[in-house]
């Protein structure tokens, strides 16, 4: 752990203390989520550190509250999309033929429509709460995943080991989770991390369009929808989420490329 | 038959075979809860009366089959259905709404692929120096911000603090070309700082991966200047990739529009799409996305079209 590069170390700092933040939400925001606590958009004062919102919530507590509510579904679709997305793609490289056939062209089709667009066709006729947004995001996000999953384990499948193993009758299982999986796991985990990002920016943009978390709950989508109107009046009170937004995905990236680095130098990052 | 002509054919027939998956695809979208489509469309208060009026009007009655196939006859003779919103004909609120946002996307592209492929060149030109780490951090900044907060951050600072361009994007038919662009100034900036990270990356990758032949040393140690060799040789033969990206770019464009769309307040396809999806007009919705997809599909299919074109071993085969 000693050579990790200043980037990386950057990246991780600011990673953990979002992740922080979102776990101890309640208790390091000054103020209670929903409770009015000042005057309409009031400017940043010792009390406020950000200032207040549209109906007069402390901004920074909104903040901390949203960047919980962003990034509890961003992790729970990845890791959705993650397990769905390999569990399918390792299968589909293992098994060939036609049910790797029916797979792919299934998830092709699913990425011929762009999953934004596919996202709303479902979300009007769903109900917008959190496990329904979750499951929609997750499992148009799998696509990506079964992609990626599947390209990896073509390559590794005709490794000449993977034969070995199944000349000497290792089941399906084993070769999936013994054989391959350990040997696809790098470049799947640098992939999480961009999937990751992409998460909290479609949380937030189905927040922005009102198509996701619903208020009173806070989200940073949902904290740039509040308080667009004041934007015009010069109240940057909008601006805060693309900051807390940029940061978090500049940080998750450094972390995502460190590893990939240290997964594929030659040495496999151990020296 | 000419073998670069059947590739094309073949490419047709795949991405319309495509379309008509994704039409039933979409269909499916609609149809997927376990419930009842009219109840969640009226909430649970709705009377039992208003449900089967409703169920009635939707044709859900019918089954889901004859239901999909008639949707999808009447929408390729151009009959998109009526809003259950306000009764209209979708077709013609959507012809104007295109429009529009076609006009917004081609000027994005007027902008966005000339400085894509320019800047692209220049990273390849000072590869490894300072331009190039420049542009690179560019790509990555911008790729970490959602398009809607880079189109407020520039609404806050150009519009309203500068005060250069209009805040809202309202364009109407009586407005000259002139008045029209001003408005969409801003919009167009955003939807081209939003596709130009990426396409500039893939422009450079497509170059570089040309600099690698051995042509490209001989145009080099015959005495060519560095924008001689890129421009002269490198860039014809990274033509059929760019293009590809461009094209990518383009269909991703589509899709970015919707949410400046609803940030600028321009009357457009995506705003309509985003309005009708939290009124859960269902026809609305089912058409928006047919479109969306279709000129998704559309400019997929045209980029995978040029990249067999651009292919010298496939237009003049042994």
């Amino acid at each position: 752990m000693k050579n990790i590069p200043i980037s990386a170390m950057i990246g991780l700092f600011f990673t953990g203390l979002y992740f922080a933040a979102a776990i101890l939400a309640p208790l390091i925001a000054p103020y209670g989520m929903a409770e009015v606590v000042g005057d309409v958009w009031e400017p940043a004062s010792s009390e406020h550190l950000l200032g207040t919102d549209n109906i007069g919530r402390d901004l920074l507590s909104r903040m901390i509250y949203g960047g919980r509510t962003t990034i509890f579904i961003a992790t729970v679709a990845t890791a959705l999309s993650f397990i769905t997305g390999s569990v399918f793609g390792l299968l589909a490289a293992v098994l060939g033929g036609w049910a790797d056939q029916a797979m792919s062209r299934f998830v092709d089709l699913i990425m011929s429509i762009p999953s934004l667009i596919f996202a709303l066709v479902v979300l009007s006729v769903m109900p917008v709460t959190i496990p329904v947004l979750i499951l929609v995001m997750g499992l148009l996000d799998s696509t990506r995943v079964y992609r990626l999953a599947r390209a990896v384990a073509v390559d590794i499948n005709v490794m000449d080991y993977v034969e070995a193993a199944k000349l000497r009758g290792e089941g399906r299982g084993w070769v999936i989770f013994r054989e391959i999986l350990p040997n696809a796991l790098s470049p799947l985990v640098a992939e999480m991390g961009l999937r990751f990002i992409f998460m909290v920016l479609f949380v937030s943009t189905l927040s922005f369009l009102g198509l996701g978390v619903q208020p009173p709950a806070a989200d940073w989508g949902g904290i740039v929808k509040e308080n667009k109107e004041g934007i015009v009046y010069g109240i940057g009170a909008a601006l805060w989420p693309a900051v807390a937004i940029a940061t978090l995905a500049i940080s998750v990236n450094l972390v995502a490329d460190w590893i990939l680095n240290r997964t594929t130098s030659l040495k496999g990052g151990r020296g | 038959m000419h073998p670069i002509l059947k590739l094309v054919a073949q490419r047709l027939a795949l991405s319309f075979l495509l379309l008509l998956a994704a039409s039933a695809l979409i269909f499916a979208g609609t149809i997927i809860l376990p419930g009842d489509v009219a109840q969640s469309i009226l909430g649970q208060s709705a009377t039992p009366e208003a449900l089967a009026n409703l169920r009635e009007e939707l044709g859900l009655n019918e089954p889901a089959l004859s239901r999909y196939f008639s949707w999808l006859g009447n929408a390729l003779q151009g009959d998109l259905g009526t809003a259950l919103t306000n009764g209209r004909d979708i077709a013609e609120s959507v012809g104007y709404r295109l429009k529009n946002t076609l006009f917004l996307a081609f000027w994005a592209a007027v902008v966005s692929v000339p400085l894509a492929i320019g800047l692209g060149l220049l990273a390849v030109r000072f590869r490894n120096r300072w331009p190039d780490k420049l542009i690179s951090g560019v790509t990555l900044a911008s790729i970490s911000i959602p398009e809607f907060l880079i189109g407020y951050l520039l609404m806050y600072f150009v519009s309203v603090k500068l005060g250069w361009f209009p805040s809202v994007a309202m364009i109407n038919d009586t407005m000259t070309l002139g008045q029209k662009l001003q408005a969409i100034a801003l919009p167009v900036t955003v939807l081209t700082l939003v596709v130009l990270a990426h396409m500039m990356r893939m422009t450079r990758a497509a170059i570089l991966n040309v600099m690698q032949s051995a042509y490209i040393e001989t145009a080099e140690l015959k005495g060519l200047s560095g924008l001689q060799v890129i421009y002269r040789h490198a860039f014809p033969n990274a033509i059929a990739p760019i293009v590809n990206v461009v094209m990518l770019n383009l269909a991703y464009l589509v899709v970015g529009v919707v949410v400046i769309e609803v940030v600028f307040v321009y009357p457009g396809m995506g705003q309509y799409l985003v309005d009708h999806v939290s009124k859960r007009d269902v026809p609305v919705v089912q058409a928006c996305g047919l479109i969306f997809a279709a000129v998704y599909i559309g400019l997929n299919m045209v980029a995978d079209i040029v990249s067999i074109l651009a292919n010298p071993r496939l237009r003049h085969p042994k």
